[in-house]
C-alpha cells in the first residue's frame, strides 16, 4: 500500500499527488515511470513520475483524467492509499551535452515534459519550454515551468492565453531563426507526429515520449510494442522515449484504439452506478 | 494378486459445460478410487519410476503408505522431494517422467502417479483449510530446524515454482528469507500462466501462506535490478542471493501484421485473463478482446492454454496453428486431450508468414505448408516449408505461443553475473553464479522448461546456499 501525502488540483481535469514510495524515489531519474493499480480489481496504467525527492521518499504524479481509472485516481485524497506501484521502469533519458532545447507539451503531456525540462535546465542547457491546452483553464504548471526554463511560451487554441493557436506554430518559427540541438515532444500522438514531421526538414533530432497501451511496464507482455525505425520495440522496456523521426505513429494511435468499446463501458457502468 | 491393466478413471467436467466456466476440468479421485489405483503399482523394487522423477519423489513409499491408508504419512515422504504436491500432481507432464518409466507401462497403463500425489496433496491442504487453530500441521511443520546456528539473510527474486521452493527449503534450514517479486502477486508462471481451469489459485494461495508461514517474507512489486539493485541487497546485509525470475519474455514471429489490433503474445493474453482476471471484465476493468476465430501459433502447453482460454471466453472457433506434427507437439497429452474434446481444432504441419489486416484489424492468417525432414539435434523432425503453398484463413485473433526467453531486466542492470548469448544465467553444477553468493535456478537458466524442473533447481539452489554460508565463503 502506497499512501497518498498530498494532493493539488492543476486544471479541472488535472491532478498532482505526492506519494510515498521510498524504493522508487531513490531510483528515479528523469523519464522514468511507474505502473500502478488502485485496487484489487484495477487496471494495471503506467504514468510517469514527474518529480522525486530522494531524502523524502516521495513520488511526484500529475496525471489527466481520460478514462476510468485516472478518474478513479482523482478521487483519492490526501490520506488514502493506492494499492500498488512498481518502479521505476523504462530508460532514464540522456540529459547531458545540448546546449539548446526547445521542450514541447500539449495538454497533461506537459505534466510528462516538466521533469526533461527541468533535467536539461539544471545541466545547464537553454530551455526554451513550450506549453499549451485548449483553452486557459485548462492550463498548467506555468509558474513551475517558468522557473525552469530559459524563455516559456504559451499557446491556447482559443487564444484566450498567448499565442492563439498551436504549440507547434511557435516551434515553426523558432526553427526557421534559431540552432536548435534538441526537440523533446511530448502530448497527444497527432502532435508528437506533427512535430516530428516539422522538424525533420531541418535535421533536428526530435525525442518523442510514447503512450503505448501496457499491462506489465517489465518486458513480460509485448503488448506495448510499437514499430521504430522499422524494428518492433517494447516501449515498457526500450522507450518511452524514442526517436520522433523513426515512429510509426499510425501504428501507435491504430492500437491505442483497441480497447475504445471497452473503455466506454466501464466508464458507463460507473457513471450509472 | 493380478495385475490390473487399466488405470482407475478420473472424473472431468463435461466438455460442453466447462468451455462455459473457468473451474478446474480434472476433479481428481475420491478416497476410494485413490486406493484402488494404488494398488496397481507393483512395488518394483528397483523402481524405475523415482529415477523418471526430476526430484526423485519415493513414489512407492508414498503409494505403499496410501494403500495402507496412511495419508499424512504418504505427504510426509512426498514433501520430503517435492514442496508443492498438489501443483505438479497437476501439471507435470507425467508421460515424459514418472510415469514413462513405470514398470506396469511397459505392457499396459503406467500408474497414475500424478493423479496419486494430486489426491494426497489435496487432501492434506483440505484438512489445513479446516484446521484453523493455527497448530503446525505436517505441510509446513516437520523439518524446522530448531537449534539452527544462524540467521543469516537470503534474498531470493522471483516468487514461481524455483523461488518458492528456494525459499521454503532454505526458511526450514533456520535463515531469514525475503522473496521479492516483481509483479503484484505471486506465484510467476503458476498465476499468471497457467489458467485457473487447469491449477485453481486457491491451492497456490494455500501454497504460498504456508511458505509465509515458515518466516518467510514477500515483498511483492519490488523489480531487482531496477527498484533494488543485487548491490544493495548485499549492502543491506543479505549473505546470499537466488535468482528465480523465469522466462518471461514473450518470442514474436517477425512476420509482416504482427502488430495489428488482434494480435498477441500468449504472455499478454493469459496475463489479461489469469493475472488481471479479464474473465470477469467489467467486474475487474482490464479487458481482453477475442473475437470470433482465433488462431494459436505453437504447439506447447502454453498454447493449449491460450487455445482453451480463447474458448471459454466465447470464441466460436479456435485453432491450433503447429508447423510440425502432433507426435512432436510439446503441450503434455492430457492438454492436447483436452483441447479436443472442447472442440479445440488442430491445423498441423502449417506455418505462419504472414497476417492479414484492414483499417488496422487482424483479417486473416496466411500460413505454408510443411513437410517433416531429417531429425534436427532435439531429435524431432525437422519441418521443411513446402514452396507455393500459401493459403488463407479468416480470423479475428492471432495469438502467438512460440516460446519465452529469459527477461534481461535484472541481468542487464546488475553487475558480474554472466548469462548465455539466449539470455539464460550461467552457472556452475551448484548453481552458482560467476558472481559471488549468488545462485540462479529455474527457467532463467534452463530456458522455459517444467514446473518441477524450477522446483528441482530451487531445492538443489538451496542447499548449495547452505553449504556456502555454513563454509567460510562469504567471509572472503
Ligand atoms: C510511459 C507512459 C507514461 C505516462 N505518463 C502519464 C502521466 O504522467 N500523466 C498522465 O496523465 N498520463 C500518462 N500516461 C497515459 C496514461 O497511462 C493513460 O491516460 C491511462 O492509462 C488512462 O487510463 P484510464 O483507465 O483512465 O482511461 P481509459 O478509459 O482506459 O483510456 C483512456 C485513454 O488511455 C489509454 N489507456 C488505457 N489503458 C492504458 C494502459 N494500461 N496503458 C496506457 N494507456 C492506456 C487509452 O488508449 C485511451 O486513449 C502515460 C502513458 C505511458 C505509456
Ligand atoms: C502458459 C504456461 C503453461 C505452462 N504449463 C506447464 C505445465 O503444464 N507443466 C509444467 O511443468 N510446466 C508448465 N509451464 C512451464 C512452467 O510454468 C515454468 O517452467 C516454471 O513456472 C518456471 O518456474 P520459475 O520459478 O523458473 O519461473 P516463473 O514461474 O517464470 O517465475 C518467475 C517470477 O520471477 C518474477 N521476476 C522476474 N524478474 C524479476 C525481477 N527482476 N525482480 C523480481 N521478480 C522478478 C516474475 O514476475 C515471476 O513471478 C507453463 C508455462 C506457461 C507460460
Ligand atoms: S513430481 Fe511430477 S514427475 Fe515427480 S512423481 Fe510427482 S508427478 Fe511424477
Ligand atoms: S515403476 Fe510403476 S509399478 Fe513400479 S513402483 Fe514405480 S509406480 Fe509402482
Ligand atoms: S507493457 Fe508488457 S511488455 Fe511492455
Amino acid at each position: 500500500m502506497y499512501k497518498i501525502i498530498n494532493k493539488e488540483v492543476l486544471a479541472p481535469t488535472v491532478k498532482k499527488i505526492d506519494v510515498e514510495a521510498p524504493l522508487i524515489a531513490g531510483k528515479t531519474r528523469p523519464g522514468n515511470f511507474i505502473m500502478l493499480r488502485i485496487n484489487e480489481n484495477g487496471e494495471r496504467i503506467p504514468l510517469t513520475v514527474a518529480d522525486y525527492d530522494r531524502e523524502k521518499g516521495i513520488i511526484t504524479i500529475i496525471f489527466q483524467e481520460v478514462g476510468y481509472t485516472t478518474r478513479l485516481l482523482g478521487q483519492l485524497e490526501k490520506g488514502d492509499f493506492i494499492k500498488d506501484i512498481v518502479g521505476p521502469l523504462g530508460q532514464h533519458m540522456d540529459m547531458e551535452g545540448y546546449d539548446k532545447v526547445v521542450c514541447l507539451g500539449g495538454g497533461s503531456g506537459t505534466a510528462l515534459l516538466y521533469p526533461k525540462v527541468k533535467g536539461f535546465y539544471e545541466k545547464g542547457a537553454e530551455v526554451i519550454a513550450i506549453t499549451g491546452a485548449r483553452t486557459k483553464e485548462l492550463l498548467i504548471l506555468e509558474e513551475e515551468l517558468a522557473k525552469i526554463s530559459h524563455r516559456l511560451y504559451i499557446a491556447t487554441d482559443d487564444g484566450s492565453k498567448g499565442h492563439h493557436g498551436f504549440v507547434t506554430d511557435i516551434l515553426a518559427e523558432i526553427l526557421e531563426e534559431e540552432e536548435i540541438d534538441l526537440v523533446v515532444a511530448i502530448g497527444p500522438v497527432p502532435m508528437m507526429k506533427a512535430v516530428s514531421d516539422m522538424t525533420r526538414p531541418y535535421g533536428v533530432k526530435t525525442i518523442v515520449s510514447l503512450n503505448s497501451l501496457m499491462v506489465d511496464g517489465t518486458g513480460m507482455c509485448g503488448g506495448c510494442r510499437v514499430t521504430v525505425g522499422g524494428e518492433t520495440k517494447f516501449t515498457c522496456v526500450d522507450g518511452p522515449a524514442f526517436d520522433g523521426h523513426q515512429v510509426d505513429f499510425e501504428e501507435l494511435m491504430n492500437r491505442l484504439n483497441f480497447y475504445n468499446e471497452e473503455e466506454k463501458m466501464v466508464n458507463k457502468k460507473e457513471v450509472s452506478d | 494378486m493380478p495385475v490390473v491393466r487399466k488405470r482407475v478413471p478420473m472424473k472431468n467436467q463435461p466438455p460442453d459445460e466447462r468451455i462455459k466456466n473457468f473451474k478446474e476440468v480434472p476433479l481428481g479421485y475420491n478416497k476410494k478410487e485413490a486406493i484402488k489405483e494404488a494398488e496397481r503399482c507393483l512395488q518394483c523394487k528397483h523402481s524405475p519410476c523415482v529415477s523418471g522423477c526430476p526430484v526423485n519423489v519415493p513414489i512407492p513409499r508414498f503409494i505403499k503408505a496410501l494403500r495402507e491408508n496412511d495419508i499424512k504419512g504418504a505427504n510426509r515422504i512426498i514433501k520430503s522431494k517435492n514442496n508443492l504436491p498438489a501443483i505438479c500432481g497437476r501439471v507435470c507432464p507425467q508421460e515424459n517422467q514418472c510415469e514413462k518409466v513405470c514398470v506396469l507401462g511397459q505392457k499396459f497403463e503406467p500408474v497414475a502417479i500424478g493423479r496419486l500425489e494430486r489426491f494426497v496433496a489435496d487432501l492434506i491442504l483440505e484438512q489445513e483449510k479446516n484446521n484453523n487453530s493455527g497448530e503446525k500441521t505436517v505441510t509446513d511443520g516437520d523439518n524446522i530446524s530448531t537449534n539452527s546456528d544462524s540467521r543469516d539473510r537470503v534474498a531470493v527474486v522471483g516468487s514461481g515454482p524455483a523461488g518458492l521452493t528456494a525459499a521454503a527449503d532454505l526458511a526450514k534450514e533456520g535463515f531469514k528469507v525475503t522473496v521479492f517479486e516483481a509483479l503484484h502477486d505471486t506465484g510467476g508462471v503458476l498465476r499468471y500462466g497457467i489458467p485457473e481451469f487447469r491449477l485453481p489459485k486457491s491451492i497456490l494461495d494455500q501454497e504460498v501462506e504456508n511458505i509465509k508461514k515458515l518466516g518467510v517474507e514477500f515483498k511483492l512489486n519490488v523489480i531487482i535490478g531496477k527498484t533494488i539493485t543485487i548491490d544493495e541487497l548485499f549492502e543491506d546485509g543479505y549473505k546470499a542471493v537466488f535468482i528465480g525470475t523465469g522466462a518471461g519474455l514473450p518470442l514474436f514471429l517477425n512476420i509482416p501484421g504482427e502488430n495489428l489490433n488482434g494480435v498477441y503474445s500468449a504472455n499478454e493474453f493469459l496475463t489479461r485473463v489469469n493475472l488481471m482476471k479479464a474473465y470477469k471484465f467489467p467486474e475487474f476493468k482490464t479487458p481482453v478482446k477475442v473475437g470470433r476465430r482465433v488462431a494459436v501459433i505453437g504447439g506447447g502447453n502454453v498454447a493449449m492454454d491460450a487455445a482453451r482460454t480463447a474458448k471459454r471466453l466465447g470464441a466460436e472457433k479456435v485453432m491450433v496453428v503447429y508447423r510440425r506434427s502432433e507426435e512432436e507437439m510439446p503441450a503434455r497429452n492430457e492438454e492436447i486431450e483436452h483441447a479436443r474434446e472442447e472442440g479445440i481444432e488442430f491445423i498441423l504441419l502449417s506455418s505462419p508468414v504472414k497476417i492479414h489486416g484492414e483499417n488496422g484489424l487482424v483479417t486473416a492468417l496466411e500460413c505454408i505448408k510443411m513437410e517433416l525432414g531429417e531429425k534436427d539435434k532435439s531429435g524431432r523432425r525437422r519441418p521443411i516449408p513446402v514452396e507455393g503453398s500459401n493459403w488463407n484463413m479468416k480470423l479475428d485473433t492471432v495469438i502467438v505461443a512460440i516460446g519465452q526467453t529469459p527477461n534481461p531486466l535484472l541481468t542487464s542492470n546488475s553487475r558480474g553475473i554472466e548469462t548465455e548469448s539466449w539470455g539464460g544465467i550461467k552457472v556452475d553444477e551448484n548453481l552458482s553464479t560467476s558472481r559471488q553468493g549468488v545462485f540462479a535456478g529455474g527457467d532463467v537458466v534452463t530456458g522455459a522448461a517444467t514446473v518441477i524442473e524450477a522446483m528441482g533447481a530451487g531445492k538443489k539452489a538451496a542447499r548449495s546456499i547452505l553449504e556456502y554460508l555454513r563454509s567460510d565463503n562469504k567471509d572472503k
